[in-house]
């Protein structure tokens, strides 16, 4: 353990006291997991398409120091440097994802990724806490006496990554985006007429997607009635869980991981379930509540607006995600592509996490030099 | 949405506006805390609603079980007794995406279950489906082996399988289903939609079957085809009053529970779906056309002295007495020639008309899918009027003629045939003989058992009536002469008819007893008269003193109904 005298005035020492170690310990602890599950979950999948079994759990392994020393180094940051560094990035990865819909590969028919130096990026994924930054500078911005028309700007910017996502097309996260900045909003202080509109918005959107895509259709319809397609990934999952109990088949004795396609990604809370049991899931579901609920009602406290929305965004972008991905693997939502923060092998949503997950520690921490923020 | 406040404001005003945004933030952020906790808790419950508090698998095998009702009825014999039911077992399935080890699994499966082929199962294995049966209907031994085995992806399926407690006993009315229990032979088949719309009452279907008495007759029958090393046979009882038949055998059978076993010959109803020149048995009908017709009278007669020459043909008796024959002694010496003047003399038009009203000349209506179409001739000449009255140049089921014979004895009313039991209120028919022909048929028959060649068919005390009949096989234009097809039709008792039994046996071959003789006076005709022996009793009749006469019975009238056995009494 680090020890650390409060009078210390080092960097990492004025790092520790003003950091939200609770938060700290909650991320590490999913970071963990994340790599057992990943362990567990992943070698049935890659024997299955012909890879070397522990194949996604080095690369996964391997993506776990770049991600904490992310953590790290963005949590030093004060919140003025964070919404620089917000900005850049977005531009940054905005232009990587429009550069995407012209030079990616596709796969699963869509076109996310882009081939980076022997590795596949999908710049969606960092663009998303960006976004998230820059809309809440731009919705504060509205608020000051004389600042730049950050409503308007933010409205703009959403509209554009809205875009970009739908030609991909990735509708489940420009619903993801959507409803971040909708919660964005709502802190805010929408008034609640308008609230009312924009959910009759989100109702709108959900119908034109389900008459105008046939995916959304037939993902939506399975869901409705089970009978219909092969809602063969559900069905297992249903299994998984019922098969569980206390605490499981026992590692590695799992089933569903060596059928369900996406056992490693979407599906790994279902083999989690399966091989570890309720007490585990009931961990990790704690631990998403746990850092959600801890971040939110720690910036209530906060007497800056950009922070707030910020944060704020940050953390109901981050709970959505998980409630979306553990209510599809519990048969209570639609099946739609979202992984599971922390938990879901895949590089660059490890690093994008890492990347929100800092910025959101150097928003939260206390004592800071305010600067001019509003 | 939210607006600046306006320029120009003092600053402590702005002041203010900041200060009510971050109390507007504060609130909506504990907002979003209380949906996301709300979610979350909504979550966790469902873990442990799916994890504890459901049994998936056994919620499936429950609907399952409840779902999984007999989809067939049952079908019974007159009496009640269960013929065809349905029996609950388990059937082996794979779901080929869970199989992982297509090799091992196939290996410990042959082991298991004997009889399955290793390459079938193995390509079985892995078809891109989500189901495959590997093997229906398991002993519970079997299930319980297999799931010992505790393979991945396979599963068992309740359902339920047809059986036969009877085996072979009623194989060919009954019929058979195939694995998916659709009716593909006998009452299975014809009444395959119905069988299924009663499932759900559970009312069986009754058939007209006695049990019993099929089991008397096929036995009895099937001693005679052993006996006379016959290629095979067929027997039948019916009644006359009703047109039921209690009893249809063709042998040989099959097991329906094992119909795999069963080859063409088996599967082949000689009674229903045969068609037979049946030979001398035809008389009967001669003389009941005569008779009824008014061209003859029981004291007429015809001159049998010489055979009849008719074109490239020469009609003669088997057995010629040489002489003038009269009407009665033409049926008990089964003359061909005294038959075929008869025939002449009432003409093709009159021996059309009643054939045709006897149900000989088109399909038996017959409630099985089983049923042959009789053969005539076209065009019917003068010689084939007389080759049609000693049984020669019509080809009919044994069945059709059956229930001719049915016609003639019991008054002289066509009751078309069944398999299912009949009301008594519900009697179709048709007259076609007046009952005073009839009346006088029964006293003839009876006299060709005491006196002419049907001697062995009688039983003391039941007074058996009845004709024989020889026929040579047609083989290609002509007879052959050593293949030849046996058969009696029996009418017990002759004073009041109640049943005819008709037997016939498929190229028998004489025995040192029969000093050699295949003929149906000495292969079918005692066959009926055991068949009589052991149904009667079953069926209830006493027997009768032997001095009671047909014609003493018949001054009573020719009518049958409602007079009991009251001449036992005497």
């Amino acid at each position: 353990m680090l020890s650390l005298a409060r009078t210390d005035n080092s960097v990492i020492a004025h790092w520790w006291w003003t950091i939200d170690r609770w938060m700290l310990f909650a991320l590490a602890a999913l970071i963990a997991l994340g790599s057992v599950l990943t362990m567990a979950a992943s070698p049935a999948v890659a024997e299955r398409i012909g890879l070397e079994p522990f194949h996604f759990a080095r690369r996964q392994i391997g993506f776990l120091l770049p991600a904490v020393l992310l953590i790290f180094f963005i949590s030093l940051l004060t919140p003025r440097s964070i919404r620089r560094l917000a900005a850049l990035g977005f531009l940054a990865t905005l232009l990587l994802m429009v550069l995407t819909l012209v030079l990616g590969h596709e796969t699963k028919g869509a076109t996310r990724w882009l081939s980076l130096a022997g590795l596949s990026l999908q710049p969606s994924e960092f663009a998303k806490p960006f976004f998230v930054v820059v809309t809440a500078w731009m919705l504060a911005e509205q608020r000051r006496h004389d600042g730049l028309p950050g409503n308007a700007i933010a409205a703009a910017l959403l509209m554009t990554m809205l875009g970009v996502l739908a030609a991909q097309p990735d509708f489940g996260m420009a619903a993801l985006v959507a409803s971040t900045f909708a919660c964005q909003l709502f802190i805010a202080g929408l008034p609640y007429l308008f609230v009312a509109g924009l959910a009759g918005l989100g109702v709108v959107g959900a119908g034109a997607a389900y008459n105008l895509s046939a995916h959304v259709r037939s993902r939506i319809d399975r869901f409705l009635n089970p009978e219909s397609g092969d809602g063969f990934q559900i069905e297992q999952a249903m299994q998984a869980f019922g098969s569980s109990g206390w605490f499981g088949r026992g590692p590695g004795d799992g089933i569903v991981k060596r059928t369900i396609p996406d056992a490693h990604t979407d599906f790994i809370f279902a083999v989690a379930a399966e091989e570890f049991g309720l007490v585990l899931c009931l961990v990790i579901v704690l631990l998403f509540a746990f850092i959600a609920l801890r971040g939110l009602l720690r910036i209530v406290h906060e007497d800056r607006l950009f922070t707030m929305l910020a944060a704020g965004g940050l953390l109901a972008e981050f709970g959505l995600q998980a409630v979306v991905n553990i209510g599809v693997n519990l048969h209570l939502l639609p099946t739609k592509g979202m992984t599971l923060p922390f938990l879901s092998y895949g590089g660059s949503s490890l690093l994008a996490l890492a990347i929100a997950m800092g910025m959101l520690l150097a928003l939260t921490r206390r004592h800071q030099d305010p600067g001019d923020l509003p | 949405m939210i607006d600046a406040p306006p320029a120009g404001q003092p600053a402590i005003l702005l002041l203010g506006a900041r200060e009510q945004a971050l109390r507007v933030g504060r609130q909506r952020l504990a907002l979003v805390a209380l949906f996301l906790g709300a979610a979350f808790c909504l979550i966790a419950g469902r873990l442990v609603e799916l994890t504890l508090l459901r049994d998936l698998a056994g919620e499936r095998r429950a609907s399952q079980a409840a779902a999984l009702k007999p989809d067939r009825a049952e079908i019974v014999d007159r009496n009640g007794l269960l013929v065809a039911g349905n029996l609950a077992t388990a059937s082996l399935y794979a779901d080929p995406r869970l199989v992982f080890d297509v090799d091992g699994t196939a290996d410990k499966l042959m082991a298991t279950l004997p009889g399955l082929r290793r390459e079938e199962l193995v390509e079985r294995l892995q078809l891109p489906r989500s189901f495959v049966w590997l093997r229906r209907n398991l002993t519970p031994r079997q299930q319980q082996e297999v799931a010992k085995l505790g393979l991945s992806g396979l599963d068992f399926q309740a359902e339920y399988r047809r059986v036969y407690p009877l085996g072979p006993l009623a194989a060919h009315v009954v019929g058979l289903t195939d694995i998916d229990k659709r009716g593909i032979a006998g009452i299975e088949k014809s009444f395959d939609a119905e069988l299924r719309g009663r499932a759900a009452g559970g009312e069986p279907l009754r058939l007209s079957i006695d049990i019993r008495v099929q089991h008397a007759v096929r036995d009895e029958l099937q001693r005679a085809v052993a006996q006379f090393r016959a290629d095979g046979g067929g027997a039948l009882v019916q009644d006359v009053r009703t047109g039921e038949l209690l009893a249809l055998v063709s042998l040989p059978d099959f097991d329906a529970n094992d119909p795999a076993a069963a080859d063409r010959d088996a599967l082949f109803n000689r009674m229903t779906l045969g068609v037979y020149e049946l030979g001398s048995v035809f008389k009967i009908f001669t003389l009941a056309i005569g008779l009824d017709s008014g061209a003859t009278t029981l004291g007429q007669g015809y001159d049998a002295t010489r055979p009849i020459a008719i074109s490239h043909f020469t009609i003669r008796d088997d057995h010629p007495k040489a002489r003038f024959l009269t009407v009665p002694e033409i049926l008990i010496y089964s003359s061909n020639i005294g038959a075929a003047k008869m025939a002449v003399d009432f003409g093709t038009k009159v021996q059309q008309h009643y054939l045709q009203r006897l149900g000989l000349l088109q399909r038996a209506p017959v409630e099985l899918p089983e049923v042959g179409m009789p053969l005539s001739p076209s065009p019917w000449r003068e010689i084939n009027t007389m080759t049609i009255a000693f049984g020669h140049g019509v080809a009919v089921s044994p069945l059709q003629f059956a229930s001719a014979v049915t016609t003639v004895v019991n008054g002289g009313i066509y009751r078309p045939p069944t398999v299912l039991r009949r009301e008594p209120g519900e009697l179709p028919g048709q007259r076609v003989l007046s009952a005073e022909a009839s009346q006088a048929m029964r006293g003839l028959l009876r006299q060709v058992v005491l006196q002419g060649t049907g001697k062995k068919a009688d039983v003391p005390g039941f007074h058996v009536g009845g004709k024989t009949g020889t026929a040579e096989k047609v083989r290609g234009n002509g007879y052959a002469r050593r293949s030849l097809l046996s058969s009696f039709v029996g009418v017990f008792p002759m004073h009041e008819p109640r049943y005819v039994v008709y037997a016939l046996l498929d190229e028998p071959q004489g025995t040192k007893e029969t000093h050699g003789y295949a003929t149906a006076g000495w292969t079918a005709a005692p066959t009926v008269g055991r068949m009589v022996e052991r149904i009667a009793p079953l069926l209830g009749l006493p027997p009768v003193a032997e001095t009671v006469a047909v014609g003493e019975l018949g001054g009573r009238g020719g009518g049958n109904e409602g007079r009991g056995h009251k001449v036992a009494a005497q």
